[in-house]
């Protein structure tokens, strides 16, 4: 009698805190819950950011147009490392932009634990709001960054009579934020909780993604590489991205839905893998960061 | 009913530093995992004793600890620094994890670790309520419909579009409690964080948990000050080295809470004879007392001495300071005491009562000739604590100042 008393109550219970989680226990409903608390996230970045600067959103322009042109005057005017007979500004603008996208989206949600561990010690919501937040707040600055490419761009067209070929592809563009978004999240987090109790891999990390800019074809057009070497850059899930990028603008290059596919299930695991991981770390991360 | 119910919670933690020596030791844990064989470093971890160095490098901050709270309840949880008030708390505010064991909750949790959590300074008053709101888990159309209160609660109307790191530290810590008070969780709970602001701004916040408690949410309170304890719990939980060894109304684990901490507190010293008591050549200490027991802001404090004076000269100076718990000497004060060899001589000095503040005091004595020769000194023979018992207005904190006298006020 007492025992069917009890059973029944304990299907009450809302919540049960125990010290494991299953592999699979993944609560993302309670993350759209909190969807408030990601955009006041989003807000708060953009507009610390800015807070005391006079130039403000101006700085994003700055760092793509300097790289831009000392890409330029290294690889293009020293290296002779052609650029498919695309302006080579346009050409290394364009790269540099997504490629900071993903990069900013990696590196800054690699420390997501170690860098809010004062806010999660002392309240709990759902850990993942923080690096999809910036995720989200990185757009801005994408969009920005577009916006360049964009006025260069038009400037080149009606000064230089630059001729462009803008194809249908240029549709995939927000397929293709939306996949360097996933990819970049889920390494980050993948990070991010490998490095909470041994910090060893942020050393890592931090050549390691600029190593990796020299892996994908953002100074150099993939058709410029060959043999194995092409084989090795096309494994690398951003290049597709990149490249495909460049086509729905220049029409050059490779456009193939094949390497899109690829990079699209990649990101995807390893999205899943790292929300996976994230989700047991995040429990008792406390302890030990 | 119940709201929270906590199972056997073990929480377990590892001292000194991460470096390989963890990875060994993660490594090995990890082999007895995939081997199916339980924890290796569970059996050396020991109880929670902070003083004593050991040499496991693991502790239990938690051991078996449980308990039910039902709804309505406003539950306090008392224990000395250490007794793993604040670790309970992290766990049920999934903060961190336990180690083994569970807790089942029914509704919504909200907790006050800290006050202002994830405020940001270089955002306005307004934009870091939002922030703050949502990380206490408030949608934005709940901190919309409650801003107007929120603010008039901080009382900081003016400065609502400031950036915050221009705020005083006690208009920052209004707002935040503001926005923290605003919170409608089933269950809310608060750590210390009455601790901060003035005393019309504590009264405000008992005053808003009073509410929230009578609404029929649960609360759960941790602190040091017993005088908001009471006034707030009906209930409480006394903590000792990770467990719990007292749980019931709030009289009964308070008075019991208060008397281990009076055991370290030496009121009386006493030696049987001349021989064995404490002194030197030239003074043996027989006793030194401190009367009444239980000593009240109210009480008058009698404080006795009795000696033996082994010098042919009839008089003797008897010194002594009274000194708090923070090395400041509240007075010193002297007497000459008829002493005849070998015969027991007795001094008694009454401090009257509405004097001393609530602080914990030790005396310091000194012996002299009448003639200021120095014979015999010894610091922090006897201590003995003031208390206040009853409080009839709404600040809990402790007042300021060595003394507390009650004063002639005109008005």
């Amino acid at each position: 009698m007492i025992n069917t008393q009890e059973n029944s109550n304990n299907a009450e219970w809302t919540e049960v805190i125990g010290p494991k989680k299953g592999l699979f226990d993944i609560n993302l409903m309670e993350l759209w819950r909190y969807r408030d608390l990601i955009l006041l996230f989003v807000k708060r970045d953009l507009l610390a950011q800015y807070k005391q600067t006079i130039l403000g959103p101006l700085w994003f322009f700055i760092q793509p147009l300097f790289t831009t042109l000392i890409f330029m005057f290294v690889f293009n005017r020293i290296a002779r490392i052609p650029t498919d007979n695309v302006n080579p500004i346009l050409f290394y603008l364009s790269g540099i932009t997504l490629w900071n996208y993903f990069a900013d989206c990696f590196n800054k949600t690699s420390n997501t634990f170690v860098a809010n561990a004062g806010v999660f010690g002392k309240v709990y919501f759902p850990r993942l709001a923080s690096p999809v937040s910036i995720v989200i707040s990185n757009l801005a600055k994408l969009a920005i960054q577009v916006v360049l490419f964009l006025v260069v761009m038009s400037y080149l067209i009606f000064t230089q009579g630059l001729s462009i070929h803008i194809n249908l592809s240029i549709l995939l563009l927000p397929y293709l934020i939306f996949i360097m978004a996933v990819l970049g999240l889920g390494a980050g987090i993948i990070f991010s909780s490998l490095t909470t109790k041994y910090r060893d891999l942020s050393f890592l990390l931090q050549f390691g993604i600029q190593l990796m800019m020299y892996a994908t074809p953002i100074i150099y057009p993939l058709s410029f590489t060959q043999g194995n070497m092409r084989t090795l850059i096309s494994l690398n899930p951003i290049t597709s991205i990149i490249e495909t990028f460049r086509y729905s603008f220049f029409g050059i290059g490779q456009f193939d839905l094949m390497p899109l596919l690829y990079t699209s299930i990649f990101s995807f695991i390893v999205l899943g893998l790292g929300i996976i991981i994230f989700n047991q770390v995040e429990k008792s991360f406390m302890d030990t960061v | 009913m119940a709201v929270i119910k906590v199972e056997h919670l073990y929480k377990q933690y590892r001292l000194g530093l991460v470096g390989t020596g963890t990875l060994t030791h993660d490594l090995n844990r990890w082999w007895h995992k995939v081997r199916g064989l339980e924890d290796p470093y569970e059996k050396v971890t020991v109880a929670n004793k902070r003083t004593e160095k050991d040499d496991s490098e693991y502790v239990w901050a938690l051991e078996d600890i449980n308990f039910e709270v039902n709804q309505g309840e406003v539950l306090g949880i008392i224990g000395k620094n250490g007794a793993g008030k604040s670790t309970l708390l992290k766990i049920l505010s999934k903060v961190t994890g336990p180690t083994k064991g569970d807790i089942k909750v029914k509704g919504r949790i909200a907790s006050l670790l800290e006050v202002g959590t994830g405020f940001h300074p270089d955002l306005t008053g307004r934009e870091n309520i939002f922030l703050n709101g949502a990380i206490l888990g408030m949608t934005k159309s709940e901190i919309k419909s409650k801003f107007d209160e929120i603010v008039a609660f901080s009382g900081v109307e003016k400065y609502i579009d400031t950036p915050v790191k221009r705020y005083s530290s006690g208009m920052y810590v209004r707002l935040a409690f503001a926005v923290a008070a605003h919170l409608e969780p089933e269950i809310l709970i608060v750590d210390e964080v009455l601790a901060v602001g003035d005393a019309e701004f504590q009264k405000k916040c008992l005053g808003k948990m009073k509410d929230v408690s009578g609404q029929g949410r649960t609360v759960l309170f941790v602190s040091h000050n017993m005088t908001a304890v009471r006034s707030l719990c009906t209930r409480a939980l006394l903590l000792k080295q990770g467990g719990v060894v007292l749980d019931g109304d709030i009289e009964s684990v308070i008075n019991s809470y208060e008397k281990t901490n009076a055991e370290n507190i030496n009121q009386n010293v006493f030696f049987d004879s001349l021989e064995t008591a404490l002194g030197n050549d030239q003074i043996r200490i027989k006793s030194i007392s401190v009367t009444p027991d239980e000593i009240d802001l109210e009480d008058e404090i009698l404080i006795s001495f009795e000696f033996w004076s082994l010098l042919p000269e009839q008089k003797i100076t008897l010194n002594f300071d009274l000194v708090n718990i923070r090395e400041q000497t509240v007075f010193s004060s002297a007497t000459l005491v008829n002493a005849f060899a070998s015969e027991v001589a007795t001094a008694k000095c009454t401090i009257p009562g509405h004097f001393l503040n609530q602080d914990v005091y030790y005396i310091n004595v000194y012996f002299f000739t009448e003639e200021m020769r120095p014979i015999f000194n010894k610091r922090e023979l006897v201590h003995f604590e003031v208390k206040e018992k009853e409080r009839n207005y709404a600040y809990f904190g402790k007042v300021n100042g060595v003394v507390r006298p009650i004063l002639k006020w005109e008005s």
